[in-house]
């Protein structure tokens, strides 16, 4: 009856929230009196999965696995399920995770909650707490079957060291009936830059920075921050910025440790995409904008003139502070 | 080509979300019902599919008699007819065993579903229906082109977007992007009319069972006030950002 966690990697290298499931895989394990195992796709990093509490780690690679496909990896987990007879399957919030999870559910006949944001307040009956309504609302959901997956939020239980001895073994699931009509043509990403998913920081524009041609001082400021760049909606609509970037109720959902909001409005639809976020600032000229009322900090001010500044402080204490 | 579009019936996006004095359940006194907007997006690109390719577009939503607006909407957008399979969609999985009925009894080749609904934030209907019913499965789908059998999607990834190839019988978990918002179609009055004439048939649920259960709600705690630095002072917004909000 162990815990199972799927953790995720990119080029070889476990991703951040492979991490914040491996903490709470150990959480639920500890609650539980038993084990975490990893289940790691092509992960050359697998052995640092030992630092959040990972006892054992099943890495798998080889034919059918060599790219994402949700189906063939979905099938890969469940495997993992049956051969460490796990019944708490623990993935992330990724956009690939929230992909493999309703397939993984539904093979298993697993009852899945995705969104969850703590540990369970209880194991038996097996209730976690989850965000609903677009961040509005929690919703504490019981999960009845006997197999239960549950998707943990990005940065909400954190990567919380509990330091162990992980045993990295390999892993060769049976891919006879794997998929192959689904099949990926191309990708298309900006390498080395930091994604909204990932991100611990990310500094969005609206609709008040008047055009594309303004958005250096946007870039600039993330690059000082180590943040992704995101946008309202009504930018990407314009084409000033990609689609790709566009966050909200409609868009991408951010829960960054900082969210830096310049020249928008806070429409309900934008907050309730971002208020998963920690630390909210907010730049715009307005002080009735909404935004100020969901904001930590805010300065009313014109982003053309307090941004640059922005910037200068930054750069400054980043010199200070290495 | 046959589509069925899957709509769910959702709180408008300017919605307050309550909850009854127990906090047992959603309160939906005062609240305006729409069609997820993720289903809008997907019903959109059926109508492209069927005035283009000469699709037949079916919609169908699992869920009580006070959803038939949103059914009829979808109707008179330009959807040929709809199901309502009379259950309240208790969750994700019972919701996806009902679909997958009405797509084995009517034989789509294409099953457009939304990422998520905007109010329980499942986002689990497409994946778990496409599984059930061996269908292949493509989510966050933001592009959708069919030629005879062979489908070609593109997907949001991670910091970009992924192109796949794929066939049908097919499900998406559409979102924007699979159309422009600008494409997005209002029901005009010879729509509204026709609507009324088109066939809406109920069908009793299937036997199914449920996964999960929301036991209880809560509202986020309300927010502290905000800090306001002024503007010509950024050294002191990265003051409290490091020492205070330790987020730098
Ligand atoms: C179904 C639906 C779904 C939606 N989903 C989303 C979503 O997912 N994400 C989203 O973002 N929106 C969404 N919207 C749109 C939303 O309602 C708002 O229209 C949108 O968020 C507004 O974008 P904005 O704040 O950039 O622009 P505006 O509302 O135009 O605000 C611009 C702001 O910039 C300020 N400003 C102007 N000049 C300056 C300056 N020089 N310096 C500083 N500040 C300045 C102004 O005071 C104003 O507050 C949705 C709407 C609907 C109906
Ligand atoms: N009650 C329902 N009736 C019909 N389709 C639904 C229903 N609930 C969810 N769906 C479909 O599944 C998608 C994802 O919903 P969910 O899994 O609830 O987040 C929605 O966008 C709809 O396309």
């Amino acid at each position: 009856m162990s815990v199972l966690v799927y953790t995720e990697s990119e080029n070889g290298a476990l991703r951040k929230n492979a991490f914040e499931v491996a903490s709470y895989g150990y959480a639920v394990a500890q609650q539980m009196g038993s084990s975490v195992t990893a289940i790691s796709i092509n992960a050359s990093d697998a052995d640092t999965l030992g630092t959040y509490g990972v006892a054992k780690v099943l890495n798998a690679s080889g034919a059918g696995l060599e790219s994402f496909n949700a189906k063939n990896y979905a099938d890969v987990i469940a495997q993992a399920v049956q051969k460490e007879g796990a019944s708490v399957i623990v993935v992330s919030s990724s956009t690939d995770a929230k992909y493999l999870a309703p397939i993984l559910a539904a093979k298993l006949q697993a009852g899945y909650a995705p969104n969850v944001v703590a540990a369970p307040s209880s194991t038996a009956p097996f209730t976690v707490k989850r965000t609903a309504f677009s961040n509005k609302g929690f919703a504490n959901t019981e999960i009845t079957t006997d197999n239960k997956v549950v998707g943990v939020s990005g940065n909400a239980f954190g990567a919380i060291e509990n330091p162990t001895t992980a045993q990295v073994e390999a892993f060769s699931p049976d891919m006879s009936s794997a998929d192959t009509a689904t099949k990926s043509v191309e990708v298309d990403k900006v390498s080395g830059k930091v994604t909204i998913a990932d991100a611990d920081t990310v500094v969005s524009g609206g609709r008040g920075l008047k055009g594309p041609e303004n958005w250096g001082m946007v870039e600039e400021l993330a690059e000082v921050l180590g943040a992704a760049t995101a946008c309202s909606k009504p930018v990407s609509d314009l084409g000033w910025r990609p689609h790709s970037e566009h966050v909200g109720q409609t868009g991408k959902p951010v829960a960054s440790n900082l969210y830096i909001a310049i020249g928008i409005s806070g429409a309900i639809q934008h907050l309730a995409g971002v208020s998963a976020s920690k630390v909210k600032v907010v730049i715009n000229t307005d002080p009735e904008a909404p935004f100020f009322k969901a904001a930590d900090y805010g300065v009313v001010g014109d982003a053309f003139e307090v941004v640059p500044k922005l910037i200068e402080k930054l750069k400054e204490f980043k010199a200070q502070n290495g | 080509m046959k589509i069925l579009v899957c709509i769910s019936n959702v709180p408008d996006t300017t919605s307050k979300i309550n909850f009854t004095a127990d906090n047992s359940a959603f309160d939906t006194t005062g609240v305006q019902f729409v069609i997820n907007p993720n289903d809008e997006f997907g019903l959109t690109r059926a109508m492209w599919f069927k005035e283009k390719q000469g699709a037949t577009v079916h919609v169908a939503n699992v869920g009580p008699a006070t959803t038939e607006p949103a059914i009829r909407k979808a109707l008179a957008i330009g959807a040929d007819e709809a199901f309502r399979v009379d259950a309240e969609p208790t969750d994700g999985f019972f919701v996806a065993q009902q679909l997958a009925e009405v797509v084995k009894n009517g034989g789509y080749d294409l099953v457009i579903a939304g990422r998520e609904s905007i109010d329980y934030n499942g986002g689990m209907v497409p994946g778990m229906l496409a599984t059930l019913l061996d269908m292949n499965f493509v989510n966050n789908c933001i592009g959708l082109e069919v030629d005879g059998t062979s489908a070609t999607a593109s997907r949001e990834i991670d910091g970009g977007k992924e192109t796949l190839s794929t066939s049908l019988p097919l499900v998406i978990g559409g979102q924007k992007g699979l159309v422009e918002e600008s494409d997005l179609r209002i029901p005009n009055m010879r729509g509204i009319m026709m609507a009324r004439k088109k066939k809406l048939e109920v069908l009793a649920p299937a036997a199914a069972t449920n996964a999960t259960k929301d036991t209880s709600f809560e509202k986020p705690a309300p927010k502290g006030a905000v800090k306001m630095v002024d503007a010509d002072n950024m050294a002191e917004l990265v003051n409290l950002l490091h020492n205070e909000a330790k987020v730098i």
